[in-house]
Order: structure tokens, then sequence, then C-alpha cells
């Protein structure tokens, strides 16, 4: 297959599964605000990471030159991408494992159900992945009679407690110790009565109750951090052992992974397993990464294959302004440093992504116009916090501003008259177009006076301006404006001359 | 067209008005020339900050460290490939992996501790590699046992990732170990020890 573009271009085609959220972002957020026990552990939890990654990104002295390799490396696997799937695919294959070729969740879904019914069990263990929760596998599986353990801590928590996760890395981070300690009494059987909130204790319960199913299980499903084309190689980076213990132990071994994983090579991931460590959980390398390619005989499971997945992918790539989103190696340190995410919390963002990076990866994976998703580009209050801390540099705020403008242009044609917003915005350029429109409309100050009355405050304003007094009042404008101030203070600087002559 | 087909079709569509990719910029470290002594002390602080408990020794008393770090275990597993004169004398608690004659997880799981030795390590970030060889063995023999005493000898160890990169074969299946297994998902608080070995002891022997 060539790389020039030979045919007609085709219309992007969306992505499917846990991206479309039901109800608008600020519904949602409204709802979860009300959560204060959620805001606390929210606070303590991102405050505790920001200062880590801090610390140990300071420690390297080339932080900024490996942001940049890892930025320029990205946008090059994005740009060389058909080849270097393709280059995947031959190296993985020619030592034993096989590859699958999906184009959305259902055709994941239904791939992995047939490799786990091949194999006659009802019965496979996880660990941690994006991909599979973006397709709501767990789910799949389920209709099909087979059940799925999460292996992970904070997953597992999240399944017991039958809740979602709410962060990329820690989807159980809106729950404190003691939640988890009554989530375990309630849900994990055979746990001992006596188990206290000391997170030790609670980590030593889950080894209890994982360790037969590691131990007997006949197949396990990963997600990959990286993917190295040259090689054939694939990565999972973890903290835990239980990724350890399900990519060595079990005979077959699924992995499921977007098309964008890829890197060239191992010069590469030299530099994401610099920049992605540090960046997640602020620690100098997690405790365990493992790198396999294909089959290795004697050593880990011996039937290994790969579902490749596009799900709405292709879609933010051909976005020219939104592409960069799908460089994200889904680290979570823009959403530890967000002001908007450590408030609501990820569930108000209704998708498997929250936080900045979901605020613009979901609407590009799914199509602007997808449900309530148009809604999330305007999470954010465009301070840029996600950007400084971005280790592979995705400019979050100019996606979320550019998903905004094709938010308002994908509506324009659904409406016959002209929105409030339209009638502001027109009136907003003629005012500011010339000082005489200015100064016209100034006249007319001592009339927000009037409104503001004897506590000189405006507590409500009409239309969709009601949105900014809903939480806070606007102070009584001036009897005069700065620019009428200034005329009668200040006497010409020629004329000031003048008389000093 | 099948779905690899449609993919590749998409993204080559997606594509087309993609400007060329610049050069990757090369600028970070990717080589060092740190002292001996200097790269162990660090290596020996990245461990201990990972709560791994080390000793550096001289190769004549390795033999009576890995002796003394075993002495709690009634049963330890070795790779086939191990260096023998490193082991203590008593024959009844060891047991040996080898291709032909492995040990099943059932029995990895009733043995209390495992020696490899190791392929490379990284003392900016406190990790050791290991890749499968024959003093490594295979993944599951260093994983499912609950107590890891680990050798690694002084010209294995490097400062930085890239100097590391360049000494593995990347297509062995690699581990990259730093410390003891560990979880920070209750409260982002760091607690050692889950499902992977919950006891991580480095031997480092200088002049091997």
């Amino acid at each position: 297959m060539s790389n020039v573009f030979m045919g007609m271009p085709t219309l992007p085609v969306f992505g499917d599964g846990n991206l479309h959220i039901e109800e608008t972002f600020p519904t949602a957020a409204h709802r979860e605000l009300g959560n204060t026990q959620m805001r606390a552990n929210l606070r303590h939890a991102t405050h505790t990471i920001r200062d880590k990654r801090l610390k140990v990104v300071a420690e390297l002295p080339d932080w900024e030159e490996l942001r940049d390799a890892g930025s320029a490396t990205k946008n090059l696997v994005m740009a060389n991408l058909p080849a270097l799937l393709e280059e995947f695919e031959k190296n993985f294959t020619a030592r034993g494992g096989i590859i699958h070729w999906a184009r959305d969740a259902h055709e994941a879904n239904s791939i992995v159900a047939g490799l786990i019914k091949e194999q006659n069990t009802t019965e496979v263990v996880k660990v941690k992945s994006m991909a599979t929760q973006e397709i709501g596998l767990n789910e799949y599986l389920e209709e099909q009679g087979i059940s799925a353990f999460e292996t992970d801590l904070a997953e597992l928590i999240v399944q017991l407690g039958h809740d979602k996760p709410s962060h990329i890395l820690v989807p159980a981070i809106h729950k404190n110790r003691t939640e988890v300690r009554d989530i375990f009494l309630a849900e994990m059987p055979n746990v001992d009565p006596n188990l206290t909130d000391e997170p030790r204790l609670l980590a030593m319960a889950a080894r209890e109750h994982l360790r037969r199913k590691f131990l007997s299980a006949k197949v396990a499903i990963s997600g990959a951090n990286f993917a190295l084309a040259d090689s054939g190689t694939l990565a999972v980076v973890e903290s835990e052992g239980n990724g350890r213990m399900c990519l060595t132990l079990p005979e077959t071994l699924i992995t499921v992974m977007g098309i964008e994983k890829l890197l060239p090579g191992k010069e590469d991931l030299e530099v994401f397993m610099q920049l992605l460590p540090r960046s997640s959980t602020g620690e100098r390398m997690n405790p365990y990464t493992s790198l396999w390619t294909g089959v290795t005989e004697g050593d880990g499971p011996q039937n290994v294959h790969l579902v490749l997945m596009d799900n709405g992918r292709t879609a933010a790539l051909a976005d020219k302004y939104g592409r960069t989103a799908l460089n994200c190696i889904r680290c979570s340190a823009c959403m530890n440093v967000c002001p908007v995410y450590e408030r609501t919390g990820g569930h108000a963002y209704g998708s498997t992504y929250p936080g900045p990076i979901g605020a613009i990866l979901t609407p590009l994976l799914t199509g602007i116009t997808s449900e309530e998703n148009s809604t999330l580009p305007y999470a954010s209050s465009l301070c840029g916090a996600c950007y400084d801390a971005c280790p592979v540099k995705i400019n979050i705020p100019e996606i979320l501003v550019h998903l905004r403008g094709e938010d308002v242009d994908s509506k324009r044609g659904e409406k016959k008259l002209p929105s409030q917003m339209d009638l502001m915005m027109k009136g907003g350029s003629w005012a500011f177009s010339s000082g005489k429109h200015l100064g016209l409309l100034e006249k007319g100050l001592p009339l927000g006076k009037l409104a503001a009355g004897r506590d000189k405050k405006i507590k409500a304003l009409p239309g969709i301006a009601a949105g900014w007094t809903q939480s806070r009042d606007i102070p009584a404008p001036p009897s005069q404006s700065f620019r009428d101030w200034w005329k009668k203070d200040h006497t010409p600087v020629a004329a000031t001359n003048k008389q000093e002559k | 067209m099948s779905a690899k087909e449609e993919i590749l079709s998409r993204i080559t569509s997606a594509l087309r008005d993609a400007p060329a990719p610049g050069p990757v910029p090369r600028e970070y470290r990717m080589s060092s020339d740190m002292p001996e002594v200097e790269l162990i002390e660090l290596l020996v602080d990245r461990l201990e900050d990972y709560k791994a408990h080390v000793d550096v020794v001289d190769v004549p008393q390795l033999p009576a460290t890995i002796a003394e770090r075993l002495k709690d275990a009634t049963s330890y597993v070795v790779p086939h490939g191990i260096d023998t004169t490193w082991l203590p004398a008593d024959d009844a608690r060891r047991r040996i992996d080898a291709p032909g004659a492995v040990l099943s997880v059932t029995e990895l799981d009733g043995t209390d501790a495992v020696l490899t030795s190791s392929a490379v390590s990284i003392a900016e970030s406190g990790t050791i590699v290991l890749d499968g060889s024959g003093d490594q063995g295979r993944r599951a023999i260093s994983l499912v046992p609950d107590h890891h005493v680990c050798v690694v000898p002084v010209s294995s160890i490097v400062r930085l990732l890239p100097e590391a990169m360049a000494r593995m074969d990347i297509t062995c299946p690699l581990t990259w170990i730093s410390g003891p297994s560990a979880t920070s998902d209750i409260e982002l608080e760091r607690v050692e020890g889950v499902h992977g070995p919950r006891q991580l002891d480095v031997i480092i022997v200088k002049g091997l």
C-alpha cells in the first residue's frame, strides 16, 4: 500500500463505545461538585502527585530536550502510520504473534470474545487498559457469558464497588482509604472482617483475593503502552506485578491496542520510558515494565494475539488542528494539574477519557456533534497548565478553542434566527470597531448603576448572561468610563510642553 | 475490503493535508562518564528509595552474602544457567528450573525465594533489567516466589537509560524491575508489596 493518497477522500469514520456523554458537562459537573468527600479526596491526591512529579522532573537536566524528542517522534509516527503499522505487523507475525485489525469497538469486542471462546474458558484476567475500557469490553464479555477479572488494585476497587473509573491512571482516585475498606468488606469473598483502612493491608487483601485467579487463568487480556515497529515488540508499564502475572502465566495473551501507540524503534522507547513514569506516578521509574516480541519458546504465553484498533482514531487524525491529541501517552499529568478536573472529578466528563485530554480526545474520536460531547471543550478555563505539564507537548488549550469553533460552526446551519450569542458578538464587534461607538455605549453606564440599586451590586443578568451572575454578583459600574476620566484628568502632552515654554 | 485495508485507507485519507514531519531532535543525554564508585552510590540510593535491600560486595564475599539473604527461605529456585560457585553448599532447599525440566506454577508458588543474575542496570532510575538468559531464567521464576534475590555485576551498571538500551536485545522477553512490587492506587500514596515479589534484595558485585 502506497502512502500517496490516490482516491476520493473518505469521510471520517467516528468511534463508538464508552465515549458518548449522556448529559452535558455543566449538568454533570454541577452534580459532582455537590460531593464534598470526593472533592476532598481529589484535592489531596492531585496535590500529592503534583509535588512528586515536579520533584522528579527537576532531577533531569534534559527534561525539555526529552519532551522535544517525544513530541517530534509522535508527529513522525502519525505522518508515517501506514508504513509503521505494516512494518510492525511483519515483525510481530514473524515471531509467532497473530494480528487482528478492528475498525471499531464492536469489531474489537467480537474478535476478543471469539479468541477467548476458542480456549474453552469463561474466565479471563485483565491488566488495566484504557483501550478495553473505551470499547466496553468487560460489559460485552459479560453478555457473552465470560467473566473478566480486573487485577489492577484501583480497577478492582472500581469493579467491586460497581463504580466507574474517574482517572486514567488511578481509576479509584475519588475514593479514600476508608471507602476502599468498606467496599472490600462488602464485596470481597473471604475477606478478614477486621480489615483496617491502612493502604498496606488493603493491598495485601487484594493480593490474597487475586492470587488463585492469576495462578489458574488460561487467558489474559492487556492493553499496551508502546509498540516498536522495527522489532515487533510490545510494552506494558505497571507497578503491582499484576501486569507481569497476566503477561507471563496464562497460555493465551490477547492485547488490544489503538493504532496510534506505535514508535519506530527502541531508540524512541528510551525517550518515552523517561517521560512516562515521571509524568504519571511521579516516580523515577515504575516498578515493572514488561516487553515481549511475539512468542518466546518456553517463556510466557505461547498463543499471542494483538488487536489493532481504529475506533475513531483515523477521524481524529483527519482533523488538522486536533490530530496531535493522538500523541497522548496516557500519563494523566494534565488531569493532575487541571483546576477544573480537581474540582469536578473524572465522572463529570462522562467518557473513558476525562480531564483536559479527554475534553479534546473524546469529541475528536466521536465527532463534535455526538450526543452531548460538544460541551466538553468548554470544560476548561484555558489556563494552560495542561500544556505545560504534557510530556509530549500537546497544545491542549489551542485544540480546545479549535473544537469550540467546530461546535459553533456545526450549530450554525440548524438555526434560522441568530442566537443571543450571535447578537452579542455582533454588538461587540460594532462597539469595539471605533472609539466613537464605544463612547456612545459608555454614555449608558449610569443606567447600570441604576440597575445595581442601593447595595451597588447587579445580582441577575438576563438571557445567556445569567450564567455569569449565577454564582457571583457584578459590582455596579462607575459613573464615568476610564476614557472619560482620562480625558478630564490629563492635559494632552503637546499642550503641557507649550505651557512650559 | 478487509479491516486492515480499510483502516490503512482511512489513515492515508486522513493524512492527505498533513505537513511533512520535522526531524526528531535528540539533544537529550545519551552517554555519561560517571566513575564506578559514583555509579554504585547512585544505584544504591535509588534502590533503597524503592525500599529494596542492597549489599555491595567483592566477588569472594558473594557466596556468603547470598547464603545470608537466603537464610530464612525454606526453599529457593535458581535458573539452570546460574553460576553454581555462588550457591550455598546445601542442596535440599534448592530447586533448579531448566528448559525441559520446568517447575509448575504451583511449585513456584510453594517456593519461598528466587535467585537470579541480571543483564543491565540503570543507576539514575534504579532499574534492573532481566532478559531471560540462562542465569536469569524464564519470567515466571522471578515473579511467583515472594522474595527475589538479584545479583548485579558492577560491569552491567550504566548511568542512563539510553546507555542501557544500547546493551539490550529488545526481542528477548524483558522485565525491568525498579524495586519490589508497589501500588499508589490508594490516595496516591506508594505502598510496597502487591502481586510481584514483596521483598527485593539486590547484591551489587564489584569485580564482576
